[in-house]
């Protein structure tokens, strides 16, 4: 396999000595697309900055490949009603030609707004737009907080869709944050489910039935998640009850991890 | 004599030239105060000016130097405090401008040899400029001027947003630094002009003028240089006609404007659909 885009050993990173991201390893190859998830607080978000290069370390290293260009999509764009902006203006800060940034914008859908003022998109607009300014630099890696926010349910699976389109395209890889679990599951490749440190960490049809996956996310989440990959993906055969017997109160017996019961 | 020296000699034209000088430069970095949220940070830097004066005394340095030496060192100790984040900005704000201020007057109150206008340093005397403060005013528009149109586009887009920024390889750091040292500057340059209580008025009231009616960056800051022009040739003639003080007079007039634009803007506005 070719040498990793971004390779993360051992990475910990504190804040007052409180670990926010604890000892978390991966490797993101080209055409990979990794969606972290887990609670508020598990240190997504301080995890994909250090990817992006914008958090230190406190201990750890991460590697970069040379020359790597990171598209990021920030989960939004709060612009001050102050600043006067254009999408065509926004577009063209990137320091790509107009005609590149209109062929970004048309790919992600939004290039009738090219003239629009940016503090009048709707959610499902902006990310878009974002996605644009992210792929108009023709990024190695796509870095994309929780890309389907304030977007509706429709928008959600169509985005994600788009972005699993982008990562053929562009051959990039991709790691992103999620909230909306049934369609992460259903686009992407590896989902790492972060608390802090790797909960547990897989094939989405997999995570589904991990012990400690279901102690993060609890028994609802991981039966309807495991429903959900029985009506799409024909090859499980599932009762739906797989996970909900036999499993109860099991979830220690993940060696690693030690979760507060509250 | 030439044209110039005639020009030069007369104090209403010194007045004049100085003013809309200041105007240039504050109407450009006025947006960039307005779009960060700076107005704060803009009055504290403004308000150590005066600290910087009585240290110019105390040193027998020229007075702009004193007071851009104070500012920048002020805006290097905001940076550095701002990242302990124990105190909110504003209230880190608040405690080091007017600490500054009274400061300053304290130490100035020390030294009873000097004579000084403290009316002419908290709200200015446009009418005392001399052709020392228009080199400093010309001298400071050319540096600020050359440098916002280098550092335009990283600014902006730091602006706009700082991280996305920083993954783009935008040096977000030094041009926060690079923005807060051309304060210090404009301070330094316009306190003659408005004084240290007035000055963040001229950074704001033009580029929130201009807001009203720009579709771009570029526009509002260009219009905020139109703005503060108006400004200082309605505030001088207004304190010629009625003998008012200058530098109040060009606040009062930059306020009217703002209240012309968005008054008009706003009968227009009001008949369309929000």
């Amino acid at each position: 396999m070719d040498e990793p885009l971004v390779a993360i050993e051992n990475l910990t990173v504190r804040f007052d000595d409180r670990p926010v991201v604890d000892r978390v390893s991966l490797a993101l190859h080209r055409g990979d697309i990794i969606t972290i998830i887990g609670p508020n607080g598990a240190g997504k978000t301080t995890l994909i900055k250090a990817v992006l290069g914008i958090q230190a370390a406190t201990s750890g290293r991460i590697l970069r490949a040379k020359g790597l260009v990171i598209g990021y999509v920030p989960q939004h764009l709060s612009l001050e009603s102050t600043l006067p902006l254009s999408v065509e203006r926004f577009m063209l800060l990137s320091g790509q030609p107009l005609a590149a940034c209109v062929a970004a914008l048309e790919r992600t859908g939004v290039s009738h707004l090219l003239k629009a003022s940016v503090h009048h998109l709707s959610g499902g607009e902006q990310q878009r737009l974002l996605l644009a300014r992210a792929l108009v630099r023709k990024p190695d890696l796509l870095v994309l907080d929780e890309p389907a926010q304030g977007v509706d349910i429709n928008g959600q699976a169509a985005l994600y869709d788009l972005i699993r389109q982008l990562r053929d395209e562009l051959n990039c890889g991709v790691i992103m944050i999620s909230h909306d679990l049934h369609l992460v599951m259903a686009a992407t490749d590896k989902v790492i489910c972060l608390n802090q440190h790797v909960c547990c960490s897989g094939h989405p049809a997999d995570i589904s039935h991990d012990p400690a996956f279901i102690e993060t996310f609890g028994r609802p989440v991981a039966e309807s998640l495991a429903v959900y990959h029985h009506n799409h993906n024909h090859s499980h055969d599932l009762s739906g009850n797989v996970v909900g017997t036999g499993h109860s109160g099991s979830a220690n017996e993940h060696g690693e991890c030690n979760h507060e019961h509250h | 004599m030439s044209i110039i020296d005639t020009v030069l000699n007369d104090f209403f034209w010194r007045a004049l030239i100085g003013g809309l000088g200041v105007a240039l430069i504050a109407g450009p970095l006025g947006c960039f105060v307005v779009w960060r949220r700076m107005a704060y940070f803009g009055d504290t830097l403004a308000h150590s000016a005066l600290l910087g004066i009585a240290l110019s005394f105390l040193f027998s340095l020229p007075l702009n130097l004193g007071v851009l030496i104070t500012s920048v060192v002020l805006a290097m100790a905001l940076l550095l405090f701002s990242r302990n984040k124990t105190l909110a900005t504003d209230t880190l704000l608040g405690i080091l401008a007017h600490s500054a201020l009274a400061i300053g007057l304290v130490a100035l109150s020390f030294m009873p040899d000097v004579r000084i206008d403290l009316t002419g340093l908290l709200f200015g005397d446009l009418l005392a400029m001399n052709r020392h403060d228009l080199l400093w005013i010309y001298g400071g528009a050319v540096v600020i001027l050359t440098l916002l149109a280098v550092l335009w586009r990283g600014l902006l887009m730091s602006t706009i947003h700082e991280e996305l920024a920083r993954v783009e390889g935008v040096p977000v750091e030094r041009l926060r630094l690079l923005l807060m040292l051309m304060f210090a500057l404009v301070i330094a340059v316009a306190m003659k002009m408005v004084g240290v209580l007035l000055i963040t008025a001229m950074l704001i009231i033009p580029a929130a003028t201009a807001r009203r009616l720009a579709s771009t960056p570029e526009q509002m800051a260009a219009l905020a240089v139109g703005f503060g022009f108006v400004a200082v040739a309605g505030g001088l003639s207004m304190s010629w006609h009625l003998d008012t003080p200058a530098g109040p007079s060009v606040v009062v007039t930059a306020f009217a404007t703002f209240l012309v634009v968005y008054g008009g803007a706003g009968r227009f506005s009001a008949s369309r659909p929000a």
